[in-house]
């Protein structure tokens, strides 16, 4: 959502009697120096201002603080500087949730975005049933990731379908949510299987921009189908691809519904990512300064990294 | 050369493959959901029940104490109902004078919400949820309104503006001039206007509220206003592997929203298509 914030500049005539009114057809207006007409009074922005002052800055500026703390949540706290982040880094359970965190994230990046945009090609124009299509692969987008969460629990169960299949195969069991690696890649297909509908849904409309003319023309010139869409739908739909990946960025990293319904963490913390680990630390034991440098730093990733994203897909127009 | 030809066709077929084996966990879902308790063990995990039951889902209705399904739902309700009405409120006020104002302060306020948007919410949870404490608004229903609200705020002010700035101001100066206030503009010009911005708002942050877990968790776990998601994922982790009874509450959470979305289908696909960016 990022990619566009800046573009929609005021663009309409500024009705003031000092400045003549632009656009055409609008007769001038007398040159006076209080406003002609008003639009809103400014105090009804306030509660909304307030809201976000409140609730965004100065809450994540205390996080912020309390990070550089030993704070229990009761009673006193001490600063203890740099503690904190020194505990993160030297403790391997840690370091390895921020890894998990970062598989995730780029593992449900390039998922989501991949199928996303070939569900898009495939949808786009003329397929006769592609609006009741687009209804039912974005159908898992709506739903709470926490009930999602246990249909795959139940498929990827020891006794559940996906043996099943692998059954029909002559081929052993697995146990998908207690082998270390094997969960990690089950919380990676539950996320990306419920929102790769919406990454869809961003493509379908950024495909719906590329001219058809210029497809045809092309397609009559003897371009290839690779080569027509690396020369005109890609770059057409490059606005898309920088939303989509950044919102697939931020949701990636901040996992934590599917950890804690499909495994909880587990198994032996193979699963933790910074989410659940700022909850567990803050919430369940009470280190506040310690759940406070943690979520300091899922802070800290998201906000580079959607730096960075922003301008490596920056519009070049 | 976008005609309907063989490979069309090919394709046509082939996506809808895609598209039932994407959808085949809500199958899985249905059946097992039906089951009686002795057919869970007896038929395979894949095969429909041959004696369909809803004692599943009467048993999870009536379900009592911190497992209380229908009294999850009812706060749900409120707790979206309340974020919305409260975004939409505050939300369109703002970004009306936000878009229209020519002050200096209008375009600070206005990056103030656009940065806010990209600053996560999980570093201040925790002083929003010591500060709850302290005023009691931990476990309460209008303390989570509140907290929505605010952490929706930018979100609903960046939607509205965008859609204030293509508004065209011709009606608003035409009744300005007639010498209406300001307030009888935004209420009798503006508001009738800005319906379709109102329902990509209330879609997009009705749906976060609905479907979040993480800060419902912290303020409200454990206490008498549970939301639907905290009360299921309390219930379910009492429940172990009984899948008809977990299947039951997943699909009695899923029905309000699944039927809002299939009845308003086009405003969801497009709100999240073009509402977002």
């Amino acid at each position: 959502m990022t990619a566009t914030m800046g573009t929609p500049q005021d663009t309409g005539a500024v009705v003031r009697g000092t400045v003549p009114a632009a656009g055409g057809g609008r007769p001038a207006r007398s040159r006076r120096s209080r406003p002609l007409i008003t639009y809103g009074r400014w105090w009804w922005a306030l509660p909304a201002v307030l809201a976000v002052l409140l609730i965004h800055y100065v809450a994540t500026a205390g996080g912020a603080f309390y990070a550089f703390t030993d704070w229990t949540g009761i009673g006193d706290f001490d600063f203890v500087g740099l503690d904190n982040f020194r505990r993160i880094v030297e403790d391997p359970a840690l370091i390895g949730s921020l890894e998990n965190t970062l598989f995730l994230a780029f593992g449900f990046l390039i998922a989501t975005n991949v199928v996303g945009l070939l569900l898009a090609l495939a949808l786009n124009r003329t397929l006769r049933t592609r609006y009741l299509l687009r209804v039912l692969f974005f159908m898992p987008v709506v739903l709470s990731p926490l009930a999602v969460s246990y249909i795959w629990k139940f498929i990827f169960d020891f006794k559940g379908p996906l043996n099943g299949v692998l059954g029909w195969f002559g081929m052993a069991p697995k146990t998908w949510l207690a082998d270390p690696t094997l969960a990690l890649w089950a919380v990676l297909v539950v996320m990306a299987w419920q929102t790769t509908g919406m990454v869809m849904v961003i493509y379908l409309a950024g495909l719906a921009t590329v001219p058809a003319e210029i497809e045809e023309a092309a397609a009559l010139d003897g371009a290839s189908t690779w080569r027509r869409f690396q020369h005109i739908t890609l770059p057409s739909i490059r606005p898309s691809v920088a939303i989509a990946s950044t919102l697939m960025l931020i949701q990636g990293l901040r996992v934590f519904d599917q950890v804690m319904a499909l495994t909880g963490g587990g198994p032996a913390g193979a699963t933790e990512t910074l989410a659940t680990q700022v909850y567990k630390e803050t919430f369940a034991l009470s280190n506040f300064g310690f759940g406070a440098a943690l979520a300091l730093l899922l802070t800290l990733i998201m906000l580079v990294f959607s730096v960075l994203q922003q301008a490596a897909t920056k519009d070049r127009s | 050369m976008f005609r309907y030809t063989k490979a069309t066709a090919l394709r046509e077929v082939l996506v809808w493959a895609v598209a039932l084996l994407t959808l085949l966990p809500f199958y899985f879902l249905v059946i097992n959901a039906l089951k009686p308790d002795e057919e869970l063990l007896t038929t395979g995990s894949s095969t429909p029940p041959s004696r369909p039951t809803i004692e599943n889902f009467t048993e999870v209705l009536t379900a009592g104490g911190d497992s209380n399904i229908l009294l999850g739902l009812f706060h749900s309700v409120v707790i979206t109902v309340g974020s919305i009405v409260g975004l939409v409120a505050f939300g369109s006020l703002a970004a009306y004078v936000l878009a229209r104002t020519t002050a200096r302060w209008g375009s600070v306020a206005f990056y103030l919400f656009l940065v806010a948007i990209v600053l996560p919410t999980q570093l201040g949870l925790i002083p929003l949820y010591i500060g709850a404490r302290q005023i009691g608004l931990v476990g309460s229903v209008w303390g989570m309104v509140v907290l929505y609200v605010g952490t929706l705020m930018p979100l609903a002010v960046f939607l509205y503006a965008g859609f204030f700035r293509n508004l065209p101001r011709d009606y608003e100066e035409a009744a300005a001039l007639d010498g209406a206030s300001p307030a009888r503009v935004f209420f009798r010009v503006v508001l009738p206007l800005m319906a379709p911005a109102t329902g990509t708002v209330a879609i997009l942050t009705g749906l976060i509220v609905w479907n979040d877990f993480f800060s419902a968790l912290i303020f409200l776990g454990g206490s008498d206003s549970q939301t639907l998601t905290v009360s299921m994922y309390y219930y379910v982790g009492s429940l172990v592997s009984a899948w008809n009874k977990i299947f039951a509450i997943v699909i009695i959470s899923m029905v309000p929203i699944l039927a809002f979305y299939l009845f308003a289908q086009k405003r969801f696909i497009q709100g999240f298509a073009g509402g977002i960016k």
